[in-house]
């Protein structure tokens, strides 16, 4: 019973950062039907950021926070100006393709800069831990922080999207881009935020996993990047509540995978899931099944 | 009788014959620098690879990026049985490629109704879970693979069995089984209008190019001695990704040519991986911002062209095909 408590919390500080990962797949993939495969690597460039801010500047955790979510948010825009739109037109494949060609570069371009070895993420918050039945089980400090800045974050984006005229333009888009455009809404500059606001999100996802796990490397986002996409399709991709209740649904299953059976298969249970998902329900927990016309 | 033995048949041969002799008597006269030895073999290899994903990517339009899982399947199987149960080469090669066509078989059935990039995630994750299995199945050596497998693999192994792929998929592609899979890429739903079969001949492509992946994947095993997990990662899906990306979407000598070129290229940046990554990364970008379709599109690379350029543009514009 303690197990399975701790590795609730484990997996619920662990699911909101994927759940931070997966709002920014499901947006993009929202608007413009995209899964961008170089998100994962946003996250590892939003962690080195944060890490750099730190350390070479001196900067306490809040704005090395921000910092690295304003940085990522303006190479989110670059990315998607540079690599994707000329593609919008294009077949899926090709964007796809794209996007697997950007994400190797941002994970190798990044090795180059700042070389292959992981690097130890600077202690930003004191050790300490809440005990609870006597200690058998506990909640760290990270742990706390991480929750409570992925609510704040996803509160905000809430907003966002539901009350802003940024917000409004992204789901008529999302809706209807031809119909969008006819009612005077500049759809670049729609998009352009969706990834600028994806990005941010990662960032901060990258952000608190250097400090969760106190280690960054380059190729840090392959696997919460791909991990966060299911997550998106498990909620249902392009609907952002489910993004955010798939990521804390894999969280939780991967620390019940780890605690109870074995680590090494905690992947592999991922992937299993991804691919149960797509086959008897492509359209995720919170979709609705749209029927294919000729 | 007569039209498989026409003129230019007989050259092919004749050229073929010419590339492999000239290189087996070097090699028999032990004059072939280990290095080249290596880098010839693996061409081979890749070209096996490339020309059957090429098979499922390019001629029947399904996304596959999970290929080196069955490279995988193939690699372990066959070592399995040479290694373990100390059955000869051929069978083992044989066994390879068939384990692997049943994988593919198994895992296409139920992803192949998924389209586009559905369909790629799935792969990729069939092509993860293969890696993760062989890291827990302590029999087949776990993470640290298996070690000291037969090195039984030479240039005339390689040698046939590429050109034994690569017959075999052209004469695939031109038969009406590959005409179904071109018209499935072309156009799922009116193929399946005009009465194509799509789930048989999606199914059907993804299992030859399994079958293939086994092939190359005991062609490899067995002239490298080790086998690891974490040889058939995502990362060495995606480097057959860029030969068949680069070589053409529906281009048998396009594959062939990026496959050899990208090896030779892969061999020189040896010693900077992140370099050759980045150009890599850099190549599927620029590729699909400028040539989506790949350097030779769908077009062959074929004898009629090389004459007509022989001849001069002027008088080759009417094809006698």
């Amino acid at each position: 019973m303690y197990t399975f408590i701790q590795q609730l919390i484990n997996g619920i500080s662990l699911g909101s950062i994927y759940a931070l990962i997966a709002l920014g797949y499901t947006m993009v993939y929202g608007i413009i039907k995209l899964i961008n495969f170089a998100h994962g690597d946003v996250y590892m460039v939003g962690a080195y950021i944060g890490f750099f801010a730190i350390t070479k500047l001196n900067m306490s955790f809040v704005p090395a926070l921000i910092t690295a979510m304003i940085a990522c948010a303006i190479l989110g825009v670059i990315i998607e100006r540079l690599a994707y739109k000329p593609l919008r037109n294009a077949t899926r494949i090709a964007a796809l393709i794209t996007a697997i060609g950007v994400s190797l570069l941002l994970e190798y371009g990044g090795m180059l800069i700042v070389t292959p070895q992981p690097r130890a993420f600077p202690e930003v918050f004191p050790q300490t831990k809440i005990d609870f039945f006597d200690g058998a089980v506990y909640m760290t400090n990270q742990q706390i922080v991480i929750f409570i800045v992925s609510l704040i974050l996803m509160f905000l984006l809430q907003f966002i999207v539901q009350k802003t005229k940024t917000g409004k333009a992204m789901r008529a888009v999302s809706f209807d881009k031809d119909a969008a455009l006819l009612m005077g809404i500049n759809i670049n500059n729609t998009i352009s935020a969706t990834f600028a606001i994806g990005s941010a999100l990662a960032a901060a996802g990258g952000v608190l996993v250097g400090v969760y796990y106190n280690s960054i490397s380059p190729l840090m986002g392959i696997i919460p990047g791909l991990k966060a996409f299911i997550a998106a399709v498990l909620g249902g991709i392009g609907i952002i509540p489910g993004a955010a209740v798939g990521g804390l649904l894999m969280g939780i299953i991967e620390a019940m995978v780890s605690g109870y059976w074995s680590s090494t298969l905690r992947d592999a249970v991922a992937f299993g899931i991804l691919i149960l998902i797509l086959i008897i329900k492509p359209s995720g927990i919170f979709g609705s099944n749209i029927r294919e016309k000729v | 009788m007569q039209k498989l033995l026409n003129k230019r048949t007989i050259f092919i041969i004749i050229v073929l014959g010419l590339l492999y002799g000239s290189i087996q008597t070097v090699i028999l006269q032990g004059k072939l620098n280990p290095y080249y030895e290596i880098n010839l073999l693996l061409i081979g290899i890749n070209i096996i690879m490339a020309v059957s994903l090429n098979l499922i990517n390019g001629f029947t339009g399904q996304f596959s990026i999970g290929h080196a899982g069955f490279m995988a399947i193939g690699a372990y199987a066959s070592s399995v049985l040479t290694l373990k149960l100390h059955q000869p080469f051929p069978l083992a090669i044989l066994a390879g490629s068939i384990a692997a066509a049943i994988i593919g078989f198994l895992i296409g059935l139920p992803t192949l109704r998924l389209k586009g990039d559905y369909l790629a995630i799935a792969t990729l994750g069939f092509g993860e879970i293969i890696k993760v299995l062989f890291v827990n199945i302590e029999y087949v050596g776990g993470a640290s693979g298996l070690n000291g497998i037969p090195h039984v693999t030479t240039w005339s192994w390689v040698f046939f069995l590429t050109v034994f792929t690569v017959v075999f998929i052209k004469n695939f592609i031109n038969s009406t089984h590959g005409r179904a899979c071109i018209s499935i890429r072309e156009d799922e739903i009116a193929a399946e209008t005009m009465g194509i079969n799509t789930t048989k001949y999606k199914v059907m492509a993804f299992t030859i190019g399994a079958f293939f992946a086994g092939t190359a994947g005991a062609l490899y095993a067995h002239y490298f001695y080790i086998i690891q997990p974490n040889t058939f990662n995502f990362l060495k899906s995606i480097d057959y990704l860029v030969m068949v990306v680069l070589g053409g979407m529906g281009s048998i000598t396009g594959s062939v040519l990026a496959a050899t070129a990208l090896t030779i290229i892969s061999a020189l940046l040896q010693r900077f991986a992140e370099i050759r990554m980045v150009i890599y990364a850099l190549l599927l970008i620029v590729i699909m911002l400028f040539r989506p379709q790949g350097l030779m599109g769908n077009k062959e690379l074929s004898l009629n062209i090389l004459e007509r350029l022989g001849r001069g543009e002027k008088h080759g514009s009417v094809s006698s095909k």
